[in-house]
């Protein structure tokens, strides 16, 4: 018998609120994190798209700036998240050689990567900062939690694209398991919104253009949708062994009761039409956590509001779930967050574990005229779970085929 | 031509940006890892925003030499002589 795994922390920051409070309330209200970009490089690159999800705190106002500066924004992101969540937890005494780190990231630390690029050509070597390479490595997320909260039974970095934060917990769920640790903290960060990426994912036609009303522009399962929209942030999730929570009298928000990581080796971005890694996906996660179809009963979708994106994991959803899917509601809150990219699994987790904590479910904005091809039952005002043993799914998939699913149950 | 005063107190400012430190705590015969705490990756930021600040060059094989906050003030005193 695999041991158990429970989430006792929560931490985040986001376009839709700068901590899981803030967040959780607008989640549940309807909200949009989009807004028009001020920033001079909009127009003086003349990019396509001119608006994002940015945070709704800047890191600045949360860490000293003398902390900011010797970490990327995805770092400054990934600390902010992962000391609430260490707080959320209550934990103190802690065999820290116990602890380990499960950070994961899209992209890295890319506003460093290329300052520094820029600041080599203008102004040569010399100038580029020692700190460099530390702040654009990948694992700078997880390697700056781990020195901040002290968590030596290594720190890991899965990188999926937009599957990260999700295959994170997947990780975590495996660290404890397999006893290489009793508590992980697992999460996800991301700092993108940077003129470049929003040109490279533009210029893949990937983007909501819809310039002129950005609050409306991320649409999923709507007709009118027409791309995705860049967000930022982090998520973090304390993770630990259920007998270690039991044995501290922590609160405990959920069970991690299974995951999954599959690949659809079908195409390098465009998802498998039929959705079969996806619905893998989702029928070894469900294995993994012992619970049929019939069990679940809120699915937090990676729905992203593409054209090409939201329709096969419907169809997914349909064939690992069979009838029992007309009895479940689905929430789509990259509506209100935007796409947080590698982030988005691990903001995403936090919903789903305080829906079936709360028993309450996140809406979805934006959804006027939902597209008849996907008729899936969409949350789209405050809507409350029953009471008894509740068991939602959260859904992340990530250029490269990539497909992860976690599960989680009320306690 | 800056006085030692003034590299002094521009050098407390960088420190100050890096690391937090109050820049009175900079004082002439304060050593940069023993009393400041400073380790090598910040020692070579303030070395790089000194030179651009002072407008000279400190070289990779001097900063070894740079033990104090007044062996780096002569230094860039004597570089932009």
């Amino acid at each position: 018998m695999a041991r158990k795994v429970v989430i006792t922390g929560l931490g985040a920051t986001t376009p839709i609120g700068g901590d899981v409070p803030t967040m959780w309330k607008n989640a549940l209200k309807g909200v949009s994190g989009a807004r028009t970009i001020e920033a001079d490089w909009v127009q003086e690159y003349e990019l396509p798209v001119t608006f994002a999800a940015q945070v709704t705190t800047p890191a600045s106002e949360v860490l000293s700036r003398v902390e900011a500066k010797r970490m990327d924004p995805s770092t400054q992101f990934a600390v902010i998240a992962a000391r609430e969540a260490w707080r959320d937890s209550g934990l103190e005494e802690i065999d820290h050689d116990r602890f380990a780190v499960a950070f994961a990231t899209g992209i890295g630390g890319v506003w460093t990567l290329l300052d520094a690029w820029d600041t080599l050509r203008a102004k040569g070597p010399r100038r580029v900062l020692p700190m460099t390479v530390p702040m654009l490595m990948p694992n700078g997320p997880a390697a700056a939690v781990s020195l901040d909260l002290g968590a030596r039974a290594g720190a890991h970095t899965p990188v999926s694209a937009c599957a990260s934060g999700t295959e994170a917990l997947h990780q975590g769920l495996e660290l404890i398991r397999s006893g290489k640790a009793d508590v992980v903290m697992c999460g996800g960060a991301e700092a993108a919104i940077h003129p470049m990426p929003i040109a490279a994912f533009a210029s893949m036609q990937a983007l909501s253009r819809r310039n002129d009303d950005p609050q409306h522009a991320s649409r999923p399962y709507d007709t009118g949708r027409d791309g995705f929209v860049m967000g930022e942030g982090a998520g973090a999730l304390l993770i630990e062994a259920e007998e270690h929570a039991l044995a501290r009298g922590a609160r405990i928000y959920g069970e991690l009761a299974g995951t999954s990581v599959t690949a659809d080796a079908y195409h390098i971005t465009a998802p498998d039409p039929g959705g079969l890694g996806a619905t893998r996906a989702l029928k070894a996660a469900m294995f993994d956590a012992r619970v049929q179809p019939s069990d679940i009963s809120h699915v937090n979708a990676h729905a992203t509001s593409t054209p090409v994106g939201d329709k096969p994991e419907y169809v997914a959803l349909k064939t690992a779930l069979g009838s029992h899917i007309d009895n479940v509601a689905v929430s789509a809150t990259k509506s209100q967050t935007g796409h947080l990219l590698g982030a988005s699994g691990a903001v995403e987790a936090v919903m789903t574990v305080l829906a079936v904590y709360d028993r309450k479910m996140p809406v979805t904005i934006n959804l006027e005229k939902q597209d008849p091809d996907i008729p899936l039952d969409i949350v789209t005002t405050e809507r409350t779970l029953p009471a008894g043993d509740l068991v939602a799914l959260s859904n992340s998939f990530g250029f490269g085929g990539h497909n992860a699913v976690i599960v989680v149950r009320s306690v | 031509m800056a006085s030692n005063e003034e590299i002094l107190a521009g050098l407390a400012e960088i420190v100050n940006e890096e690391t937090g430190l109050a820049p009175e705590s900079v004082e002439m015969d304060k050593s940069f890892t023993d009393d400041l705490d400073i380790d090598s990756i910040s020692m070579m930021t303030i070395v790089v925003n000194a030179e651009e600040k002072f407008g000279v060059r400190i070289p990779d094989e001097e900063v070894k030499n740079l033990k104090t906050v007044g062996d780096a003030v002569n230094f860039i005193s004597g570089a932009q002589a």
